[in-house]
């Protein structure tokens, strides 16, 4: 199954590649953005069938691994396809 | 003294690292990160610089699993000094060893100059040689150096004289070139036997190349 993770830096963690694309959105007159944050995504394809140990393995993929969570917030998500 | 350099793949300054400890008289191993031991007697092990696994996912993210690192992190619970420089640096707070984490530079420009650090704390092995509120002039060449803790974390930190250099200008005022929290350049663990810097010693320990202030640092690990 697909599992995708989004990782974001934490708020009151300065983005500074979002602030720059913020800054560039609003040289080309995009101004009504007023906040841009940049995060990742990372699609998993996982050989397993149970949403719920998926769930469980991957949070300690993020814990171990994908996130740095002193600096950054995951989510764990199951697309429908 | 025996130091051994950890190398892993995208490693690029354990030539640098290793000339410079040899030019203080002290033997070098260089230890290539697929080994599980350190070699018989090391008494320091040094993390350089560099673009370990090219810096995927995160600076230094996937070095701190490398099977050598599992050595590094032992050594290091038993008192063993280790110093982790730029690259060697981020690869000790990923792996926990030293408190906060790295991100991004401020400005999301890569670094490459040379920057003055001034002396916070010298009641340590590493900078023992220094005086207090010495200005160091050496260079800096990262783009992920921008230091975070939070509050608490950066409260515990100055109560036990963890942090080492923090960047200034040349007359010893503030000059936060990356973006770090209190223009933190260097920290250490609170044993003191784990020591991180984002700013290269081992490129500055000849004034034909700019400066030798390095040199007075690394003398801090010798007996």
């Amino acid at each position: 199954m697909k599992v995708i993770v989004n990782i974001q830096l934490k708020n009151g963690v300065l983005d500074p590649q979002g602030k720059a694309v913020h800054h560039a959105l609003a040289s080309l007159k995009f101004n009504e953005v007023g906040d841009v944050r940049i995060g990742k995504q990372i699609i998993l394809d996982i050989a397993e069938s149970d949403k719920e140990s998926a769930q469980k393995r991957v949070q300690i993929m993020c814990e171990e691994l994908l996130a740095n969570t002193i600096i950054e917030n995951y989510t764990i998500e199951f697309p429908a396809c | 003294m025996l130091v051994a350099v950890a190398v892993f793949p995208g490693t690029n300054c354990e030539i640098d690292t290793k000339y410079a400890f040899e030019k203080l008289g002290q033997e070098v191993v260089l230890v290539f990160h697929k080994e599980e031991k350190l070699p018989l007697g090391t008494d320091l092990v040094v993390l350089p610089g560099g673009f370990s696994y090219g810096d995927y996912l995160r600076s230094a993210a996937i070095a701190k699993f490398s099977p050598i690192m599992k050595a590094v992190i032992e050594f290091a619970n038993q008192g063993g000094k280790v110093l982790g420089i730029c690259n060697g640096f981020q690869m000790l707070v990923e792996a926990r060893l030293l408190p906060g984490a790295m991100k991004r530079n401020e400005n999301v420009h890569f670094i490459s100059q040379f920057h003055h650090l001034k002396v916070i704390a010298n009641d340590n092995t590493f900078l023992q040689k220094c005086s207090m509120n010495e200005l160091l002039n050496v260079p800096i060449a990262h783009g992920e150096g921008s230091f975070y803790i939070d509050d608490a974390g950066l409260k515990e930190l100055y109560a036990n004289h963890q942090v080492l250099l923090t960047y200034t200008d040349d007359k010893g005022n503030i000059q936060n070139p990356n973006g770090s929290v209190d223009s933190i350049a260097g920290i250490c663990n609170k044993a003191k036997n784990v020591f991180g810097l984002m700013p290269h010693p081992e490129r500055a320990i000849e004034k034909i190349l700019g400066s030798d202030d390095g040199v007075k640092m690394l003398q801090g690990f010798l007996n």
